[in-house]
């Protein structure tokens, strides 16, 4: 068992919530990526078992959806917002300046298992742009040398 | 936090106080008094008329008239009937519906409450992007305040109603804000859109019927119960009533949100509340309702924001998003950076769309590089006309759509990739 007793416990809370049993897997899934940092396949199948579907139909959904990852990532995602309007305001540059400040590449993680550095698409944040989410939380109206100063700080 | 609009009016003049968010500070002005008024005094039929007669239009992007949706609710059925709230907001260029999740999620809950009532719904379900971590924060507080304090749940504020709430958090896809797509995920599913009949009404989230509308949408409807429909129409314009909140990005002085009626002119958005563009440098371009809405050019910005208007100019209101573009850009690059997006965020069901996305974007890559033909142009135009209108949902006209609008307006651009075989503007974004 890859699932802890604590988060199977908020499982059945959220399955609960719902007329079918299913409308909880993307609840699920986040609950499951939260301890464990990926979806394995062998975390795929103890969730197919809670939802008495297919291992294969919860890859499925692991893989449709952006946020959640099938393989382990670096301690801290990093990303930064590429999409137009954070375009037209710099974001490519700053994320060109990221690459090189982490010697990685759009897509990859850090040697140290420390970051890994991705782009997103507009994450509503357009005004203040150009922005980066980290670990979920936003970092708007940024300048290079504050962006690499945000994630040095990243242990 | 989001920075609170520049220009505020009744959706949101209390966004700068502090406990707005808080049921609490709700009700200190005047909060949930309309959903009061709607469950114990009026009949869900006369909330109807009241949302019909405000002439009430969707604000998620497609501008449907509300009341006329939550009229398609069967009324004698022994199913559970449902709502869902559009929060997935990933249109690029769009983060109204943010702030009104940060700012007002107990605004958000009374207009849910009110369409509960009038389509005698037993749940909602909201539905927010993953990434809105902030916002659901907020909004989770403020369902848990309301189910304490009686606002939602058994009985509602005392009344025979009763009324659950279920936030559901997506997980990084566009698509799953198309409303089909919604309830697909809602259902634990890939987000991939439905057929289109049967309709949510009568097929919806779990098989019930459902009626589907985006967050601000809901919120205008507090003030439509507790104003009247007069009252309403006396914002905006003849067809197209009420205020909205503009997200306005890009090239401005000052990007930003602008809550302001209908029908208020682009220009005076960009040039007079947006501050206009730097010094020395003119508008070349602007997207005026989020992505998928064809682009205008610098000479056509005397337009009117309401859909009457803005369709005769080939384009429309979308979800309020202004991109504003100046001189410097190279709209070949941002057909690159718009096709780049449709591309990857095609759920793939239809042919026509998942490749039709993929060669365009591979067309503009071309042209951007400078290795690009005359008869790229001609391409990119057909297979543009092939995906419109011709799919199982409306994201391959959304693909299509800002690519025939780059190419009626900036045809010159590309021409001059092609000629001069690379990237005639070496002072434009960065790609
Ligand atoms: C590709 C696509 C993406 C959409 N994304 C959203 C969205 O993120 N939020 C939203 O409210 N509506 C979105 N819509 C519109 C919804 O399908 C639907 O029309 C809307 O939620 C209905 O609410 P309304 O009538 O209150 O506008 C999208 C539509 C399409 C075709
Ligand atoms: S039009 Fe595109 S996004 Fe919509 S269902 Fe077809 S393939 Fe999917
Ligand atoms: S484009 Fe980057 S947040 Fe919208």
């Amino acid at each position: 068992m890859v699932i802890s007793a604590e988060t199977r416990a908020r499982i059945d809370l959220e399955i609960a919530k719902y007329p079918k049993r299913r409308g909880a897997l993307l609840p699920t899934l986040h609950l499951v990526q939260e301890e464990l940092g990926h979806i394995s396949l062998d975390t795929a199948k103890e969730v197919a078992e809670i939802f008495a579907i297919a291992p294969v139909e919860v890859m499925e959904v692991v893989t449709f959806y952006n946020m959640f990852f099938d393989r382990p990532q670096g301690r801290h995602h990093v990303y930064v917002c590429t999409n137009l309007p954070c375009s037209l305001r710099g974001a490519r540059g700053l994320l060109r300046e990221l690459e090189k400040h982490l010697g990685v590449q759009t897509g990859e993680t850090t040697p140290d298992g420390r970051i890994t550095l991705g782009h997103e698409e507009c994450l509503g944040a357009c005004a203040y742009a150009p922005m980066m989410r980290i670990d979920g939380k936003y970092h708007e109206d940024l300048d290079v040398d504050e962006a690499k100063r945000i994630v040095d700080a990243l242990r | 936090m989001l920075k609170v609009p520049y220009v505020t009016n009744y959706l949101s003049e209390h966004f700068a106080e502090d406990d707005y968010p808080t049921l609490e500070g709700y009700l200190r002005r005047g909060g949930y008094a309309a959903a009061r008024k709607a469950i114990t005094q009026m009949t869900p039929d006369q909330v109807i008329d009241v949302v019909k007669a405000s002439g009430l239009q969707g604000r998620g992007g497609a501008g449907f008239p509300t009341g006329l949706k939550w009229s398609f609710m069967p009324k004698t059925t022994d199913k559970p009937k449902y709502l869902a709230c559009n929060a997935d907001e990933s249109e690029p260029g769009s983060f109204k519906d943010r702030i009104l999740l940060e700012r007002a999620p107990h605004k958000l809950l009374e207009g849910i409450l009110i369409a509960a009532w009038a389509t005698q719904a037993q749940t909602t379900f909201i539905y927010c992007r993953g990434e809105y971590a902030f916002p659901a924060a907020q909004l989770a507080r403020a369902i848990d305040e309301a189910y304490a304090k009686g606002y939602l749940g058994k009985r509602v504020m005392g009344s025979r109603f009763s009324h659950e709430v279920v936030l559901m958090l997506g997980a990084g896809a566009y698509i799953a804000g198309e409303e089909t797509g919604l309830l697909e995920s809602l259902e634990g599913k890939m987000a991939k859109p439905r057929k289109k009949p049967p309709f949510p009404a009568e097929h919806g989230a779990f098989g019930m019927p459902t009626t589907v509308n985006n967050v601000e949408t809901f919120c205008h409807v507090p003030h439509i119960i507790g104003n009247g429909a007069a009252w309403f129409k006396g914002f905006g314009t003849e067809k197209s009533p009420g205020t909205t909140i503009f997200g306005v990005s890009g090239h401005v002085v000052r990007p930003g949100l602008y809550e302001l009626p209908l029908g208020t002119r682009l220009d005076e958005i960009v040039f007079e509340h947006a501050g206009g563009l730097s010094a020395g440098r003119k508008v070349k371009g602007v997207i005026p309702g989020g992505m998928s809405m064809p682009i205008l050019p610098a000479g056509q910005l005397d337009v009117p924001m309401a859909n009457e208007f803005l369709r005769e100019r080939k384009t429309m209101l979308g979800t309020g998003g202004i991109m504003v573009m100046d001189d410097t850009t190279c709209m070949v690059r941002a057909g690159w950076v718009i096709t780049y997006f449709f591309r990857d965020e095609s759920c793939g069901q239809c042919t026509q769309c998942r490749e039709g996305t993929g060669w365009m974007h591979k067309i503009f890559e071309r042209i951007e590089r400078g290795a690009g033909s005359r008869g790229d142009l001609e391409i990119l135009l057909d297979v543009a006309s092939k995906m419109d209108g011709q799919t199982i949902c409306a994201f391959a006209d959304a693909a299509a759509w800002p690519v025939q609008g780059l190419l009626r307006h900036f045809r010159e651009d590309f021409e001059a990739h092609v000629s001069h075989g690379k990237c005639p503007f070496p002072q434009s974004f960065e790609l």
